[in-house]
């Protein structure tokens, strides 16, 4: 008896202790509850006070700048006085800035044009390839991909060097053609030519790669049938494969725009090899020259800002296709 | 007898047709691999040729008097800034970058992943934005930011703006590897008496090594090629890092010596290329992994 009845006061006591082994017996559940509510925000802290802090605050001071009178007095101390728009003003209707930003759009439209179908064209070529040349094209692609953009434009401006390049070289002594000596950067329009193609030729491996693994996704059989009823290359792409990778397309196609828009490094790397900055300055330079150049920092803020508001327009569609996709 | 063969003699012109046609694919396969490769090749070739066959009338295609002058000068000459602590700026500005920007982003990540709270989208938003942000149009702002904390020319400075560049994408990379690791994993943790950081922490962190590798190769990649903040905010010969190096090396003197900057730019592209070619199958998968999806 007393054996039993000690066992039957053990056990529960047992479980007892168990329950106070894990923390919080009694009130665990609003404890826990509280932790959860507060957790993200915690979780959160650093980012939000790193990104507001070196982005957020920043912006703020740009956009309060951009209606100031801000130059190199102001650096050293002189009160800037607020001056409505004036900087806008100034800015809208200075010709310059409307041939940057026309210059900046001509240059992204042929970029992203010329990147979407190179990089689609070599996509569709590595499902036709087998195994060995769809390597080959990838290794090659890589390459190009992962060489930063600072020393491919050194290098492609070697290349086409003036006086010891191998393009004019070539061009000379291959093709017999008197390009002896020729300049390519000298004049705009050649010195955007090797821009696109230094750009082009770093952002087709992107397209490439993401528009074919969108292309092996799309089912064989739909593609057979389709050939069953006659329908050609050109018409199995527009009719069946478009229409399956839109949305690839469409974000791939966005990126481009938005990264062409603000492209820097390589027309920055390039002037600096040899072009007239004046005839050549896309946004981003022309922000850099005006500002740090020329110490006028109100203008460039407001050229900043307009900016800024030109590619967020551009992005709301990127970030709204992403969310819509992600569902998050 | 007639209607047997009719098929076979269609059937012989279109292998034919075929064969032909994968001729001028694997063709064209080639001449896009020799063009892609072409600066690649170019660049470390030349970076191997002496200064008089480099500037010679004729052009060589291969390193034939092979020489490692270029790269003596480069990473010894003391007469211009120099290589080592250029080098020495940029590992320990990225190390600092791509560890801190891991850390917070690993935080984010579990906010947006395991939690349900209000401006769980807005912070999500917030960030595909800021991403987008050009940095040429922040440069004024960013520079007064860091003048006012006296941070110019200092290692730390140039780390906060680049752990805040590279944190947006960080954390939209991980947030998909996190989503990846079964929440049930963290529960098993919590039932076994961990805590809920105590489970982040011993059964989530250790899980998204693949992540946190691919992501923090990225953050590497960006931090190391930067290019006009440390330009313009790092802008003493000591506190240069890499590309600004690489830059006063093609000013320094009239005559360009595009040999020493051949050597140069292979010494500044050859970690990027390998880390790029380690995690590159992510690359596309970060970026577009919504549309891919779909």
């Amino acid at each position: 008896m007393s054996t039993i009845g000690r066992a039957k006061v053990v056990a529960p006591s047992a479980v007892d202790g168990e329950v106070l082994v894990s923390p919080a017996p009694v009130d665990p559940a609003p404890k826990r509850s509280r932790q959860g509510r507060f957790a993200p925000y915690v979780l959160l802290v650093p980012s939000v006070a790193l990104l507001g802090v070196i982005v957020g605050w920043p912006l703020i001071q740009l956009l309060i700048m951009s209606f100031q009178e801000y130059g190199r007095a102001q650096v050293f101390g002189a009160p800037a006085p607020f001056i409505g728009l004036d900087n806008y003003v100034a800015v809208l209707t200075d010709d310059k800035f409307w041939q940057v930003l026309s210059r900046s759009i001509a240059f992204a439209a042929v970029c992203v044009v010329i990147t979407m179908v190179l990089g689609t064209l070599c996509a569709l070529l590595m499902t036709a390839l087998n195994k060995f040349f769809r390597g080959l094209l990838s290794v090659g692609l890589l390459l190009a991909w992962a060489m930063p953009a600072l020393t491919a434009t050194i290098v492609w401006g070697w290349i086409f060097d003036t006086s010891y390049g191998v393009v004019n070289y070539a061009f000379t002594n291959w093709l017999g053609l008197d390009y002896q000596g020729h300049s390519w950067l000298i004049a705009p329009l050649s010195f955007f030519l090797v821009a696109t193609l230094i750009v082009v030729w770093g952002a087709v491996p992107f397209v490439t790669f993401t528009v074919y693994a969108g292309l092996t996704q799309v089912p064989d059989e739909v593609l057979e049938a389709a050939q069953l009823d006659g329908a050609n290359g050109f018409k199995r792409f527009t009719l069946i494969i478009f229409p399956y990778l839109r949305s690839i397309f469409l974000v791939v196609f966005i990126l481009q725009v938005i990264w062409d828009l603000r492209v820097f490094t390589q027309i920055y790397a390039l002037q600096g090899i040899g072009g007239i900055r004046d005839e050549t300055s896309t946004l981003g330079v022309y922000i850099v020259n005006t500002a740090l150049g020329s110490g006028e920092y109100g203008t460039g803020g407001a050229i900043s800002v307009i900016t800024v508001i030109i590619l967020m327009a551009v992005s709301i569609y990127y970030v709204r296709q992403t969310i819509k996709e992600e569902e998050l | 007898m007639s209607t047997a063969a009719r098929p076979i003699a269609r059937r012989r012109p279109a292998t034919v047709q075929k064969r032909a046609l994968s001729a001028v694919l694997s063709t064209t396969a080639v001449a896009i691999f020799l063009l892609s490769i072409f600066p690649v090749y170019w660049m470390i070739q030349t970076s191997f040729q002496p200064t008089s066959d480099i500037i010679g009338s004729d052009v060589n295609f291969w390193p034939e008097n092979f020489t490692l002058r270029n790269y003596n000068t480069v990473l010894f000459d003391t007469t211009r800034a120099q290589f080592f602590p250029a080098l020495k700026n940029s590992i320990i500005v990225t190390v600092i970058t791509v560890v801190v920007a891991l850390i917070f982003a690993f935080l984010a990540s579990l906010a947006v992943t395991r939690f349900r709270f209000r401006s769980r989208k807005a912070f999500i938003l917030t960030i595909l934005i800021v991403q987008m942000i050009p940095g040429e149009a922040m440069i004024i702002s960013t520079y007064r930011l860091l003048d006012g904390w006296n941070l110019l020319n200092t290692i730390m400075g140039l780390s906060i703006v680049y752990i805040a560049t590279v944190l947006p994408f960080t954390i939209w990379t991980l947030r998909g590897f996190v989503n990846g690791v079964p929440i049930e994993l963290e529960e098993a943790g919590m039932i076994d008496g961990l805590s809920r950081m105590g489970a982040f922490w011993r059964i989530t962190f250790p899980l998204l090594a693949p992540g946190l590798v691919a992501t923090g190769v990225f953050g590497f990649i960006q931090a190391w090629n930067e290019f006009l903040l440390a330009l313009v905010v790092n802008s003493r010969p000591e506190m240069m890092t890499l590309p600004v190096w690489l830059r006063t090396f093609q000013i320094a003197n009239g005559t360009t010596n595009w040999g020493g900057i051949m050597a140069g730019s292979t010494l500044m592209a050859i970690p990027v290329i390998i880390f790029f070619l380690i995690v590159q199958g992510r690359m596309t998968s970060g970026l577009v992994s919504g549309a891919v999806k779909g």
